[in-house]
């Protein structure tokens, strides 16, 4: 049982856990086919304890921000940790930002210490130097010889006996960006206390046992996987396995080769494995094929009621073989989880845990229980949580509200956009939903102008809105959702739009020049973040005293005057 | 170069089930075959078999056309 009452910060609760269990593994990295690393406990603890003493000597001091920028792999553990203990507060970045976005974001949080890994580096190297000016960057695996500029090598860092800075619960221990790449940044600033009352909730519901084996292949800076990934299994005395390649057939032989018990996906992930089995399934001899059919609906009868783990592993073996025969637990989050998808690796008894949080709110608001497994819902909110309804229609439908001990301090450095957040000591989630009689929450809409991709992505149109600036024959333009204007009731398939309106009179001719610049400029976007559709508008958008376009206004106008079949595709 | 990226295109076609014929070097890959990046990441363990050598995952990142991902292989051959 993980309790984590008289811990006052997560530096102290992974540093007791180095104690308690020394001999353990605590870290296991491969590389393709090679195991490229192993830390027991007691490793880690050296280790970290090492990069805590190099900090120290470049001055470092506790409340002094460290980002950390890399894959996820033993040294993102190892640098946090120690950094952790050098009082630091985390800022960890998404390596698959461009690196302008990488950069654009170090700017904003402004840290002492930059950790990340030589391909990362070597982009943001030929960025403008500016935001490094006054960080220590610090890169992992630098080839021999390289040219590292004003970066230091993390294997060559020498320092001091490092000293141990405990921090107090409501003191800052992460800032972590939730969008932001065009836009504003919105920089979640967690405290100690924000994570340790998620780890103590969600440590309780699903508890690792010393021996299991957590396969971490979710970003590391992704608030999920830094809770599932990182302090959850780290907290419990289990093992964390990183690996460098996210290729489906290394995974699979390393979830063999290491026996992995738990894991978090996002629905994007979840899709591309379910696809692979059903491929495998469809590939076999009829008669297998109904065998295999008619244990899944045994395996179905036999858990309906929760999940057994050893039943369903000796039912199906052949199945869960190719997962390692030990996985018996999956999180899924991040985005919309398509219901078939969940059920099918229920059915194959591999529970999937559906749950939906934000990072303003820590990891998790709520989530399944599993007792019964249900694919239709985001489960009920977490002990703790508290979440309302409000504005609701005659549907039962309202905007998700909830209050409780891991919602965010607000926003980095952005008061304002803080205030629009979190009202009364209430976090406004942005999204719709409604609650079935069991306290069950389902979503099915956004009550903000924004779209999440399959991949746990939070794109707002206005961190889109930049790429589309001074367009020719262009008069004025604004990016929306397309279920904000015209919902669908549903959360997939979720799709950006932009309406444009062209300068007046322009010709025929004129407005195509337009869209194959659009077209032109949304190519060159980031895939996630890409528009799909177009719709053209000759009226001129209402604005502010200072010039901004009044969203609201225009939203509503386009919804009494046009439809979904209005838009265009791009 | 140009062998490098209609081989890359057939591949990529025969992984996931695409036409090579509709394939053109200069194309989005993830926008033509309606992929994300995850399932990219499958498209590598074939190049490293086809091209016999090794490519980390992330060569991937800021990789949009088929041109840019051939350049990348021909880098490390």
């Amino acid at each position: 049982m993980l309790d984590l009452g008289r811990i006052p910060c997560l530096g102290a609760a992974l540093r007791d856990a180095t104690i308690s269990f020394k001999m353990r593994d605590a870290l296991i990295e491969v590389d393709r086919h090679r195991e490229s690393g192993r830390h027991t406990y007691a490793e880690l603890r050296a280790a970290a304890d090492q990069f805590t003493g190099a900090l120290q000597a470049h001055g470092f001091k506790p409340g002094d921000r460290c980002a950390v920028l890399m894959q996820n792999q033993s040294k993102w553990i190892v640098g946090a940790l120690g950094a952790m203990w050098a009082g630091a507060v985390l800022v960890p970045l998404d390596y698959k930002l461009t690196a302008p976005e990488q950069a654009a974001l170090v700017a904003h949080a402004k840290p002492r210490v930059l950790l990340t890994e030589w391909p990362t580096w070597e982009k943001l190297a030929l960025e403008p130097q500016t935001p490094f000016e006054r960080v220590l960057v610090v890169v992992t695996e630098a080839p021999e010889g390289a040219n590292l500029g004003r970066a230091v090598r993390f294997e060559s860092l020498r320092g001091q006996a490092a000293v141990y800075c405990e921090r107090a619960p409501a003191d800052l221990a992460c800032i972590v960006y939730s969008s932001g790449t065009g836009g504003t940044p919105k920089g979640c600033m967690l405290s100690h206390a924000n994570y340790l009352a998620q780890a103590e909730v969600l440590g309780r519901m699903y508890p690792m046992k010393e021996g299991e084996r957590y396969f971490s292949v979710l970003p590391t800076n992704h608030a999920i996987d830094f809770m599932c990934g990182f302090l959850i299994p780290l907290m419990m005395g289990a093992t964390v396995v990183h690996q460098r390649t996210l290729r489906p057939a290394y995974l699979s032989a390393t979830m063999q080769r290491y026996g992995i018990t738990h894991m978090a996906l996002v629905p994007t992930i979840l899709k591309t494995l379910e696809g692979r089995i059903r491929d495998r399934l469809d590939e076999l001899p009829k008669w297998q094929r109904l065998l295999i059919d008619n244990l899944i609906d045994l395996n179905n009868f036999a858990t309906r009621r929760e999940p057994n783990h050893k039943l369903s592993s000796r039912l199906l073996r052949p199945i869960h073989e190719q997962f390692g025969g030990k996985l018996k637990f999956v999180f899924c989050g991040g985005a919309f989880v398509e219901r078939r998808s969940a059920e099918f690796f229920n059915s194959l008894g591999i529970p999937v845990a559906i749950g939906y949080g934000l990072t303003e709110a820590g990891t998790v608001l709520t989530v399944n229980d599993l007792k019964p497994f249900r694919g239709d819902s985001v489960g009920t909110p977490v002990p703790g949580v508290e979440l309302e309804l409000r504005d609701q229609n005659e549907a039962g439908v309202g905007e998700v509200w909830v209050r409780g001990p891991t919602i965010m301090q607000g926003y980095l450095d952005e008061p304002e956009l803080t205030r629009e957040a979190i009202v009364d000591g209430w976090l406004r989630t942005g999204d719709l939903g409604l609650l079935d009689a069991a306290g069950h929450l389902k979503l099915v809409g956004r009550a903000r102008n924004m779209i999440v991709t399959e991949g746990g992505k939070n794109v707002y149109p206005e961190d889109i809105e930049a790429a589309f600036a001074g367009l020719e024959h262009c008069e004025e333009f604004s990016v929306f959702a397309a279920n904000y204007l015209w919902p669908t009731g549903k959360l997939t398939d979720e799709q950006l739009l932009i309406v444009v309106r062209p300068k007046p009179g322009s010709s025929d001719q004129q407005v195509e020049t337009l869209l194959a610049e659009l077209r032109a400029r949304n190519r060159r976007l980031a895939d996630y973040k890409r528009l799909t559709g177009f719709v053209l508008w000759e009226r001129e958008f209402t604005r502010t005293a200072s010039q901004k376009i009044k969203r609201e206004l225009l939203a509503r106008d386009l919804r009494a005057q046009l439809d979904r079949a209005s838009i265009r595709a791009l | 170069m140009a062998d490098t990226v209609q081989t890359l295109i057939n591949m990529a076609a025969k992984r996931f089930k695409a036409d090579a014929a509709q394939l053109r070097p200069e194309d989005d890959m993830f926008e033509r075959l309606g992929i994300g990046s995850f399932q990219a990441v499958e498209l590598i363990s074939d190049i490293e078999g086809e091209f016999d050598i090794e490519l980390p995952d992330y060569e991937l990142q800021g990789v949009k056309t088929f041109a840019a991902l051939a350049q990348k292989i021909d880098k490390r051959r």
